[in-house]
């Protein structure tokens, strides 16, 4: 496999794990925290409790894990990727949130819904068939001046 | 009203760019290869150093506190298909700020993912 290649796999890989990660951080948060009662009073032990309650949450875990994992897939895609590449290509969270939705919390998904996700996919497709990094290695960005800014 | 769309163009505006920010300290930074957590805390390291990781960030912060703020005051149906105007925006910035090549086929992709958004959330139960 060629450089090109092998950048386009890299690329597809990271994505695919933002993909899987963001909405899984997402609903592991979301069930995480909605099984928390919030405390009733302002009291310290209260509150104390409830973060510990919420520190001891193996859902709140594996919810921030896979933040983390999102958050470190996003910016090292970014590294080499072209962001009008990537930023249109995580559109296709939507679509593993409406799978998730429909699959794991048994949601009604439209018609509608499902042609939106459609129309997402076609125009990732297409995002897809560009070359993932179209400045030539070692990647300058433009100058801006001088500065911390560089 | 003018709060409104104060509001919704620096999300739309602001939170891209604070993207398009990072995206530039991570390309002085070059190709991550080290994916393991030694690795990647270097990584950190070094583009923590950098201004526009940080300026990043910092709009990044700001857009989802504004978009928060949008949120108390509009349907989420409404807010969320306006945000995806930041494709668009990307699209824009990715040539003129970060140098990229914005072909045809790209910019058809990044329409019709902002239709396709639109439609989920026109279509939501």
């Amino acid at each position: 496999m060629g450089v090109a290649g092998h950048l386009r796999l890299k690329t597809y890989a990271l994505i695919a794990l933002l993909i899987l990660f963001g909405p899984f951080g997402d609903l592991l948060m979301s069930k995480g925290m909605r099984g928390i009662a919030i405390p009733a009073s302002l009291r310290i032990g209260a509150i104390a409790h409830y973060v510990y309650l919420v520190f001891t949450s193996p859902l709140v875990w594996c919810g921030t894990f896979c933040m983390i994992g999102f958050f470190v897939c996003y910016i090292s895609v970014l590294s080499w990727a072209d962001y009008s590449y990537v930023q249109p290509a995580t559109a296709l969270t939507y679509g593993a949130v409406a799978l998730l939705g429909k699959y794991i919390l048994g949601d009604k998904i439209t018609f509608l819904h499902w042609m939106g996700i459609l129309v997402v996919c076609v125009g990732v497709a297409f995002i897809g068939y560009t070359s993932p990094a179209t400045a030539e290695p070692p990647f300058s960005p433009p100058p801006l001046g001088e500065g911390p800014l560089r | 009203m003018t709060t409104q769309i104060a509001l919704l163009i620096f999300i739309v505006v602001g939170g891209t760019f604070g993207e398009m920010c990072v995206t530039r300290a991570m390309k002085i930074i070059g190709e991550v290869k080290d994916f393991t957590p030694r690795g990647l805390l270097r990584t950190g390291r070094r583009a923590f150093k950098i201004g526009w990781m940080w300026l990043g960030f910092f709009l990044m912060a700001l857009s989802y506190f504004a978009l928060l703020g949008m949120l108390a005051r509009a349907d989420v149906s409404f807010v969320i298909p306006v945000t995806s105007l930041g494709y668009v925006v990307g699209a824009i910035g990715g040539r003129w700020f970060l140098g990229e090549d914005v072909s045809y086929h790209r910019w058809i992709g990044v329409l019709l993912v902002c239709f396709g958004v639109y439609l989920i959330f026109v279509g939501r139960s």
